[in-house]
C-alpha cells in the first residue's frame, strides 16, 4: 500500500563531512513541494568526526513532534550502523552504501535494504578526494529523489541558487545528483511505497528556526544592544541578530549602525552590559543557556531589586557543560523562575513555535520596560536550533513600543515630588528616570534594597519590608501581563498541562489518546507568574498530567509552590533523555497511568473517527467510577 | 544609619564656573566613610575636577562595584545618576551604560578588591573594549568594607595591621592596563590633589578608556608601618614622573607647579592637556617605555605617579562598532523597527 507524505526519514552521518548542506537541501526541497515537515538535528558536542543524525518528520497531518522509529534510514556512518539498522521500524527501509561489504549479521529480514554503491559510483567521476567526500551526500540525495519522488527540478533549482556566484560548483553538484538518481532508476524499484506528493497546503508558511525568529523579534521589538557569550544552543540567536540587524539597521548613507553587538568575556559581563544599558533606557538582551544562566544569577538579583529592565533568552539544553550540551531539555525552569539570592522571582515566557519566539521576543522587551525587571524567555534547543514550519512572521505597523513608566525632562518639570520607588499607581511599579534626563531633578543612586521609596540610603527594617511587599504587588501586575495560557477542550475530568517545545508532539498525542478513550482538557502554559486561569484549570480538574522534559518535574514544583494546588493532583509525565519528547512517550505514560489507577476510558461513539460525534459512552472501564481517584 | 543631606544654600561668595555653578553643585551626600579615608579625598578631587570642567552635573553617569570605594559615588555629583552595582562587575555595567548613551561622561569608581580580584576579568576586558570612560581605582591594598583582608594589589611582604605578612605577588593594574592597550594610564595619590585633579580632568575628556590608579590609604586597616599603601609610605617613596596640567579649550587654568619641561597634548574635543615632565627623558606617548618605567621603579620600591601613557588619537568602542551618533537609547520605532513590508521580504527569504 502506498502512503503519501507520512514517514520519518533519518540521515546518519559523520559530522564535518558536509552532510548538513545536503540534508538541508533535502528538507528545503520537501518544503518547496508543499510537504509539511519538521526537522531535527541530533548532533554531538564536537566539530568533526563524531556521529550526527538529521531527522525529518514528514506529516501531512501536521504532526511535527518527534515520533519513535524510523521509516527510511539513510545509513552513511559505519560506526553507528548497528544502532541505525536497529532503529528502523519493521517494514521500513534502509539505504546504505554497498560499495564495501557490510556485516551480514546486522541485516534484518523485516526491513528492505536498498544498497547503492555510492563510493564506487563516485570514484571515476571526481578525482579530488575532498570532492568525493562531499558529493557522496549529493549522490544519496539524487537517489532519494527517485526513491521517494522528490521533484528533481526543485532540487536542481536549489543547487543553482545555493551556488550562485560560485558557478563552477553547480555543474558537478548536478552531475552528482544525476548519478544517484540514474542508478536508482535503473537498478531499484522506484518509487518506494512511502513517497512524497506535492500539496498546496503550506500556503505562505515559512521554514525557520526559533533562534532566528527570536532574533528578528528582538530587532522588531527595538533591541539595540545584544551582549552575549557563545554557548550552544543560544549562539545562533546572537549571530542571527547581528546578521539581520546588519541588514536592517545600517544607515545606507553613512554605513553607521543603529545597534551594538558585543561578544562579552563571559555571561556575567553579558548580563551586566544588558543591565547597564537597561538602566540607561536602551533595549538590550542576552542569549544564553543553563550554565550561563547560573553565572548570571547574582546580577539578575540586583536587577530585580534595583528594578532594571533586562531581557534574557535561555535556550535550554541538557545538563552541565559536560552534560549533553547539544541535546534539548527543559531543565532550567526553576533556576530561571527564582534565579538569585534573597526573595527573587522573574517573569518567564515559554514560546512553543518559531513564530512565538518572534512574538515573545518583541513582547519581552515591552514587558521588561513595563515591569522594570528582568524577563526571561525560556526556549530550548528543539525549537531554537531546528528548522520548522511556521506561519509567516507578522508585524502591526501601528504598534508602539511600551517603554513603561519613564519620566522625561518635561514630566519632571511638571512634578513636585519624585520618588523612584513610590507606588503612585497602585500597581507596584514606580516611575523611573534615566541618567542625563534633567539638570536638577530625578537623579538618584541606584542600589539594591538598602534604600527607601525615595532611593535614599537606609537599612531600616520597615523600609526593607515595605519595598519587598510592593514588589509583590508588582508581581501580581505581572501575572496579568505575561502571555495567557492556551486552553482547549472543556468539561473533562482530567487535564493535561505542558509548555514550550513539549507542545510539538502534543496535538498528535491528544489525538491518539482520544482514540484510546482518554479525553483530556489541555492547557499550554505560556507565562509565569501564573494567571488566575492557570490556577483555575488546575483546581477545576480531578487530576492533571504535566508533561515536561526534565527529571524533577520542575514546572510541577513551580505550580504547587505558586498556586497552592494539591501536589498529588499533578501526575508528571517526564522525559529527559535529551531527544525531544515524542507523542509515543506521552501516549504511553498517560495510558500507563490509566491502567495503574484503573481509570475508566471513554470513547466517542464511532470509535476511531477523530472529531466524531460528541456523544460519549463508557465502553471499557477497568475500574468502577469512584475508584478512580489519583493518589 | 541615617543619611545626611548637605545644606544646598550657596554662599554668595562661592566662585561660579562657566555655566554659573559652584563647587557645591558638584558635591554629593556627606560621606559615611571613616574620617581620614583616602577615598574621600578622591571624591573631593572628582568634585573639583568636574566643577572646573564646567560640565553640567547631570551629564555624568557614575558606576561602581562593591566596597568602601564603590560607595563613594554617593558622595560626589549628587545631581547625577549613579549605580552601585555588584562586586567586581562595574565594568560591564559601564559598558552597557556607554553603549546606550554615548553622550554621558561615565565615571567608574572601583576598589583594588573589586578590580584586581573578583573583577580582574572584567577590568581586563573593558580596557580591551576601549569604553569611553574614566575608570578610577581607589587602591588601598586591602578589603576595607570586609575589614582588612589583603587584596591582590598588596606588595609581597607588607604586613596587615596585626603584623601578618602578605605571601603572594601583587597585581599592578597600571602595568596591566598598559599592556592590554588602555589609551590613558595614570597613577596618583589621594593626598596629592595638585596632581590628581588635572589627571581626572584629562581622563574625563580623553576619548577612549582612561584609567587612574589612585593609591588611597585605608586609615582603618592599612595605614600602619608595615603597609606600602599608607600615607607615610607614599609621601616618602612616591616618585612623580609627569604632572598633568589640564587646560580647557577656553580659559587657561594656571597652577603653581614645579618647573620643568612642558608638553602639550591636544585632546579630541579641542582642549589641551599640558604635561609637565619632571624627568625630561619621559615620553608619555610610548607605551613600551611607560611599562618599562613602571617596572623599573617597582624594582626600586618606588611608586611612579603621574600620567604614564596617553594616546590622544585613541578611538573608543562606538568607533569600533561604528554606531550612529544619536545615542542608542534615543532611537524610537521609526529608526528601529523595519516594518511589515521588510518582514514580508524576510518571510520570503525563509521559503
Ligand atoms: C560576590 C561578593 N562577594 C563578596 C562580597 C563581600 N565584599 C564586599 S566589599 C568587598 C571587598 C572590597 O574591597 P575593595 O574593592 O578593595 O574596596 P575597599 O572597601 O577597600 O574600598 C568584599 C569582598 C560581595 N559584596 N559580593
Ligand atoms: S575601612 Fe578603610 S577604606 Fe573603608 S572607609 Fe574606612 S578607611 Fe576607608
Ligand atoms: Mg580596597
Amino acid at each position: 500500500m502506498t502512503t503519501y507524505n507520512d514517514f520519518v526519514i533519518r540521515f546518519a552521518n559523520v559530522n564535518g563531512s558536509g552532510s548538513a548542506s545536503a540534508n538541508g537541501m533535502f528538507a528545503k526541497a520537501l518544503f518547496r513541494m508543499g510537504v509539511p515537515i519538521a526537522t531535527r538535528n541530533i548532533f554531538p558536542s564536537n566539530i568533526e568526526g563524531l556521529p550526527t543524525w538529521f531527522e525529518v518528520r514528514v506529516s501531512e497531518d501536521r504532526h511535527h513532534g518527534r515520533r519513535e522509529g524510523v521509516d527510511l534510514m539513510v545509513a552513511m556512518n559505519a560506526e553507528t550502523y548497528a544502532e541505525d539498522v536497529a532503529s528502523v521500524v519493521p517494514g521500513g527501509y534502509l539505504l546504505y552504501d554497498n560499495s564495501k561489504g557490510l556485516d551480514r549479521r546486522l541485516f534484518r529480514a523485516d526491513i528492505t535494504e536498498i544498497g547503492i554503491p555510492i563510493a564506487k559510483l563516485i570514484l571515476p567521476e571526481f578525482p579530488d578526494p575532498k570532492q568525493r567526500k562531499l558529493f557522496k551526500n549529493i549522490v544519496y540525495l539524487g537517489a532519494l529523489s527517485a526513491l521517494i519522488n522528490i521533484d528533481f527540478e526543485v532540487i536542481t533549482g536549489m543547487v543553482s541558487t545555493q551556488y550562485r556566484g560560485k558557478d563552477e560548483l553547480i555543474a558537478p553538484n548536478i552531475h552528482a545528483l544525476e548519478i544517484g538518481r540514474g542508478y536508482a532508476r535503473e537498478y531499484l524499484d522506484c518509487p518506494l511505497p512511502i513517497q512524497l506528493r506535492r500539496t498546496s497546503g503550506l500556503g505562505d508558511s515559512i521554514m525557520i528556526d526559533g533562534n532566528a525568529a527570536a532574533a528578528l523579534g528582538a530587532i522588531y521589538g527595538g533591541a539595540t544592544i545584544c551582549a552575549w557569550y557563545p554557548i550552544t544552543p543560544s549562539t545562533s540567536m546572537a549571530e542571527a541578530f547581528e546578521k539581520h540587524a546588519g541588514q536592517l539597521r545600517t544607515e545606507t548613507d553613512t554605513g553607521q549602525r543603529k545597534f551594538a553587538v558585543l561578544q562579552a568575556e563571559d555571561e556575567l559581563s553579558a548580563i551586566g552590559i544588558v543591565i547597564g544599558a537597561g538602566w540607561n533606557g536602551a533595549r538590550a538582551f542576552t542569549a544564553t543557556s543553563g550554565p550561563g544562566l547560573s553565572l548570571m544569577s547574582e546580577f539578575l538579583g540586583l536587577a530585580y531589586f534595583a528594578e532594571i529592565p533586562a531581557v534574557l533568552f535561555d535556550i535550554q539544553r541538557a545538563g552541565p557543560s559536560t552534560g549533553m550540551p547539544t541535546r534539548t531539555q527543559q531543565g532550567d525552569v526553576l533556576l530561571a523562575a527564582y534565579a538569585s539570592h534573597g526573595d527573587t522571582k522573574h517573569p518567564l515566557m515559554f514560546p512553543s513555535t518559531p513564530r512565538e519566539c518572534f512574538e515573545f521576543a518583541a513582547d519581552a522587551l515591552d514587558l521588561a520596560d513595563r515591569l522594570q525587571t528582568p524577563v526571561i524567555v525560556l526556549s530550548d534547543l528543539e525549537i531554537g536550533m531546528n528548522d520548522n514550519l511556521s506561519e509567516p512572521l507578522t508585524w502591526d505597523d501601528d504598534r508602539r513600543y511600551d517603554r513603561g513608566k519613564v519620566l522625561s525632562r518635561e514630566d519632571l518639570d511638571a512634578i513636585e515630588d519624585f520618588g523612584r520607588y513610590v507606588d503612585v499607581d497602585g500597581d507596584g511599579i514606580g516611575y523611573r528616570t534615566l541618567p542625563g534626563a534633567h539638570p536638577t531633578k530625578g537623579a538618584f543612586f541606584t542600589r539594591g534594597t538598602s534604600r527607601d521609596a525615595y532611593a535614599r540610603y537606609t537599612e531600616a527594617p520597615e523600609a526593607y519590608t515595605e519595598n519587598m511587599d510592593r514588589l509583590l504587588v508588582k508581581w501580581r501586575t505581572a501575572a496579568s501581563l505575561v502571555p495567557a495560557p492556551e486552553i482547549s477542550g472543556h468539561g473533562h475530568r482530567a487535564g493535561i498541562v505542558f509548555y514550550g517545545s513539549t507542545a510539538m508532539p502534543m496535538g498528535e498525542a491528544l489525538e491518539r489518546l482520544a482514540d484510546d478513550g482518554v479525553q483530556l482538557d489541555a492547557m499550554r502554559i505560556r507565562g509565569f507568574p501564573f494567571s488566575q486561569e492557570v490556577t483555575e484549570f488546575l483546581y477545576r480538574h480531578e487530576f492533571v498530567f504535566l508533561v515536561e522534559q526534565n527529571r524533577d518535574a520542575q514546572m510541577k514544583t513551580l505550580l504547587v509552590n505558586e498556586t497552592g494546588v494539591d501536589a498529588a493532583k499533578i501526575v508528571p509525565v517526564l522525559y529527559y533523555g535529551g531527544m525531544s519528547i515524542s507523542a509515543d512517550i506521552i501516549q504511553e505514560s498517560v495510558l500507563d497511568h490509566y491502567e495503574k489507577m484503573r481509570l475508566p476510558r471513554l470513547w466517542a461513539v464511532g470509535r476511531g473517527t477523530r472529531g466524531g460525534t460528541p456523544a460519549m459512552q463508557t465502553v471499557i472501564g477497568r475500574g468502577t467510577p469512584g475508584e478512580d481517584s489519583v493518589a | 544609619m541615617t543619611f545626611v543631606a548637605k545644606p544646598r544654600v550657596h554662599h554668595p561668595l562661592l566662585p561660579t564656573n562657566e555655566i554659573g555653578l559652584t563647587r557645591r553643585d558638584y558635591e554629593g551626600l556627606v560621606s559615611t566613610l571613616c574620617a581620614g579615608c583616602g577615598h574621600d579625598s578622591v571624591s573631593a578631587a572628582i568634585v573639583q575636577a568636574c566643577a572646573e570642567l564646567a560640565i553640567p552635573p547631570h551629564l555624568f553617569a557614575k558606576v561602581s562595584g562593591i566596597g568602601c570605594s564603590s560607595k563613594t559615588p554617593s558622595y560626589f555629583l549628587g545631581n547625577s545618576h549613579g549605580f552601585n552595582s555588584v562586586h567586581g562587575r562595574m565594568p560591564s555595567v559601564a559598558t552597557g551604560a556607554n553603549l546606550a548613551n554615548r553622550e554621558l561622561y561615565c565615571i567608574g569608581v572601583s576598589g583594588d578588591g573589586d578590580s584586581a580580584s573578583i573583577g580582574i576579568g572584567q577590568f581586563a576586558h573593558i580596557v580591551r573594549r576601549r569604553i569611553n570612560m574614566l575608570y578610577i581605582v581607589d587602591n588601598n591594598g586591602t578589603y576595607g568594607l570586609t575589614k582588612g583582608q589583603f587584596s591582590a594589589t598588596n606588595d609581597k611582604g607588607s604586613t596587615s595591621k596585626k603584623g601578618v605578612p602578605n605571601l603572594y605577588e601583587p597585581i599592578d593594574l597600571v602595568s596591566m592596563a598598559l599592556q592590554i592597550g588602555a589609551s590613558f594610564v595614570a597613577r596618583s595619590f589621594s593626598g596629592d590633589k595638585t596632581q590628581l585633579v588635572p589627571l581626572i580632568k584629562a581622563g574625563l575628556l580623553h576619548r577612549g578608556f582612561a584609567f587612574i590608579d589612585v593609591i588611597s590609604p585605608c586609615v582603618a586597616f592599612n595605614n600602619h608601618n608595615g603597609s606600602t599603601k599608607s600615607y607615610d609610605y607614599l609621601r616618602t617613596r612616591g616618585a612623580s614622573v609627569v604632572t598633568a596640567d589640564f587646560i580647557a579649550a577656553g580659559e587657561e587654568i594656571t597652577a603653581d607647579y614645579a618647573p620643568g619641561e612642558v608638553e602639550t597634548v591636544h585632546m579630541p574635543d579641542g582642549s589641551q592637556l599640558r604635561l609637565r615632565k619632571l624627568d625630561t627623558s619621559y615620553d608619555p606617548h610610548n607605551r613600551a617605555h611607560a611599562l618599562e618605567h613602571v617596572l623599573e621603579a617597582q624594582q626600586e620600591g618606588e611608586v611612579v605617579t603621574g600620567l604614564l601613557y596617553v594616546d590622544p588619537d585613541a578611538s573608543d568602542c562606538h568607533e569600533i562598532l561604528d554606531t550612529v551618533e544619536t545615542p542608542l537609547n534615543a532611537l524610537g520605532e521609526e529608526e528601529l523597527c523595519p516594518g511589515s513590508d521588510a518582514l514580508e521580504r524576510i518571510n520570503a527569504s525563509f521559503r
